[in-house]
């Protein structure tokens, strides 16, 4: 077909399958993001800690260094599981950081533009398209968390032998399921606050602000009332939790409160951790908020009231 | 009744249908709505539309907030009726909305674009959407954009356009997937007199192509009257008038004033034995309804015969501003 033959003309041809639809928002957004030199270098970046990690691992097994150095990495550094969790979470702040440079902008730039009705009048539904944007920060994300996450894993158990590898595949599944959870949580609420918070530095801010503020109103809440259930508020210690329990590292912290007077015990408070589930569950409603707000905006058109 | 039609003419219904095009009525409908009612926090936005549009370019008309861009809102999906459905090219839009949209191609009223995307980038992202393959979007997307006249500012960023390209580029997003029926609304909001001729030339020759329909809202009678072949006149949700442009021109060949000196009376008199109707409008006016089968020449052999002078004769055609405005007194919309 010539550039110059100008006639309104019927498209015939083949489509394109429609479950692949979504990915066309990331395919489209990368071409954005990735000529930010800025994005890109800090992209290439997130890649060195798992270099480090697989030098470590490569150490750990290689006697010749380890004989010349004199050095015992094995007993300094192990391979285990804290190993592991200690690069989920690693790798997961990376992704934040990744996060923050790309996910703010998503949604906000179709609604300040009113470009929704365009996507939505297509044979493209609101999920496809919130499904889409997440992506974007999902397949980012995952290329620096449990995709070398895993592949570290498999080096180790390669380098370590069968035996470790079958003892220890539950790893595998608590790298993927720890880190697939940040992300989700991640992306969610970037799309969340993207389609809230239009002016991407107060969007940007937002972003911090959910990770820093509650920890401190947590702790007010604890303080307050003598307990430790406010950390359900705080977003850190709910992923610290989820991330132990995964990692089989969770341990339910006990601290107890006395109140003293006159050398006699008065009060005496025990203070719990809230159990893993509660961790899991305060999560999962974080999800379901996000999605309700998104679904409030991710509309073909605006509710005037 | 000297000021009257001897006959009455009928006030408009409820639902004017007036008559279309044989060749038009043999075709299948494009859009057929069916008792399609829509309602927002209980208040009635669309009430029972029914009828069967089947013109290449259908019009769209009504005063703010009659309904024309709910209308085609819910006939995209965006709106869930309330009651009733309707039917594009035969499917129904409450279970087949996704695949309606296939050969939808729409171009809403309001600035609709993303702002940091090359024109080229943006249409081909749409055309993707649409479930064009990669290539092919890429390619459709040129060819879109030197069609409606932006094949120079293709690389240009949508943010940095003038209204008009702003205009042009919604009209390439809407046709770069070569759809079967394309929404316009109000598509030449805002643009100058070029600008809005060039729209207007342009809605024209798809509308020409054949390989459209076209459903037009518009404000403005006259884009509609340039462009359309049926319109549907909405009045508070409602439909009261739904007719055939062409025919109306056509039967409006036979409405005449005449200026006349002389006898009058003796020459009105004999026009009933044509079977004409007519009315006197002043001393020397008369308006004459001729029937089928009676030529201008009669009207002045009767004057001849009645020693009356016919001074003028002029043919009055009911313009689309007309029937907008009988229309709005008539049509009995709110509840």
């Amino acid at each position: 077909m010539a550039v110059l033959e100008r006639t309104y003309k019927r498209y015939e041809g083949r489509l394109s399958p429609e479950w692949s639809r979504f990915l066309i928002i990331p395919r489209h957004a990368y071409v954005d993001v990735f000529r930010s030199k800025l994005f890109t270098a800090f992209f290439a970046l997130s890649f060195l800690y798992p270099l480090l990690c697989s030098i470590l691992i490569y150490l750990h097994h290689n006697s010749n260094i380890l004989g010349i150095k004199g050095l015992n990495v094995q007993q300094l550094l192990p391979i285990d599981a804290s190993f592991f969790k200690f690069y989920v979470v690693f790798q997961g702040i990376t992704g934040f950081f990744l996060m923050m440079l790309v996910g703010p902008q998503q949604v906000s730039r179709d609604l300040t533009n009113n470009g929704l009705p365009l996507y939505l009048c297509r044979p493209f539904s609101r999920s496809e398209y919130v499904v889409g944007k997440m992506s974007i920060v999902i397949i980012l994300l995952s290329a620096i968390t449990w995709a070398p996450g895993l592949l570290l894993f498999l080096f180790q158990g390669y380098l370590e032998g069968w035996s470790w590898f079958a003892e220890n595949i539950w790893m595998a599944s608590a790298i993927f399921i720890g880190s697939l959870t940040w992300i989700l949580v991640l992306a969610l609420l970037s799309q969340t606050i993207s389609a809230w918070v239009r002016w991407r530095v107060a969007a940007r801010a937002a972003l911090l602000g959910i990770f820093f503020i509650p920890t401190a109103f947590a702790e007010i809440v604890n303080e307050v009332f003598l307990t430790r259930w406010g950390h359900i508020l705080d977003l850190r210690a709910l992923f610290a939790n989820v991330w132990a329990g995964l990692f089989g590292l969770f341990v339910r912290q006990t601290g107890e409160f006395q109140e003293v007077r006159n050398g006699r015990v008065i009060r005496e408070v025990i203070m719990n951790e809230p159990p893993l589930w509660a961790s899991w569950f305060a999560l999962f409603l974080i999800c379901a908020l996000c999605l309700w707000l998104l679904s409030r905006k991710v509309k073909a058109y605006e509710v005037v009231k | 009744m000297d000021n009257a039609l001897q006959k009455t003419p009928e006030p408009i219904p409820e639902v004017a249908v007036l008559p279309r095009a044989p060749e038009l009525v043999a075709a299948a409908p494009v859009i057929d709505l069916d008792g399609l009612s829509v309602t927002f926090g209980g208040r009635p936005i669309l009430r029972e539309l029914r009828g069967e549009l089947r013109g290449r370019a259908i019009g769209l008309l009504g005063p703010s907030g009659a309904g024309k861009t709910t209308l085609m809102h819910t006939l995209l999906g965006f709106h869930s009726p309330s009651s009733g459905t309707a039917h594009i090219f035969g499917r129904d839009i409450r279970s087949d909305a996704k695949q309606i949209r296939t050969q939808i191609g729409y171009m809403p009223e309001r600035d609709s674009f993303i702002a940091n995307m090359s024109c080229v980038h943006f249409v081909r992202l749409m055309a993707e959407l649409s479930g064009l393959p990669s290539e092919a979007a890429l390619e459709r997307a040129h060819e879109a954009l030197f069609y409606v006249g932006l094949g120079e500012a293709r690389y240009r960023k949508v943010g940095t356009y003038s209204l008009g390209m702003k205009q042009l580029a919604k009209l390439a997003q809407a046709i770069v997937h070569g759809p079967r029926l394309i929404f316009l609304d109000e598509p030449t909001n805002g643009l100058d007199p070029p600008a809005r001729q060039r729209m207007i030339e342009l809605i024209r020759q798809i509308r020409d192509s054949g390989k459209a329909h076209i459903l037009l809202s518009s404000h403005l009678l006259r884009d509609v009257e340039e462009c359309c072949e049926e319109i549907l006149i909405l009045k508070e949700g409602r439909l009261v008038v739904y007719c055939n442009l062409e025919e109306e021109r056509k039967a409006n060949k036979k409405f005449l004033m005449l200026e006349t000196r002389g006898d009058q009376k003796t020459f009105a008199a004999s026009l009933s034995t044509l079977g004409c109707e007519y009315a006197v409008t002043g001393e020397h006016r008369l308006k004459v309804i001729l029937q089928e089968g009676t030529e201008i020449r009669d009207l002045y052999r009767l004057a001849s015969a009645a020693e009356m002078q016919i001074r003028r004769l002029t043919f009055k055609r009911d313009s689309l501003e007309d029937i907008f405005l009988k229309a709005m007194e008539n049509g009995h919309g709110g509840s």
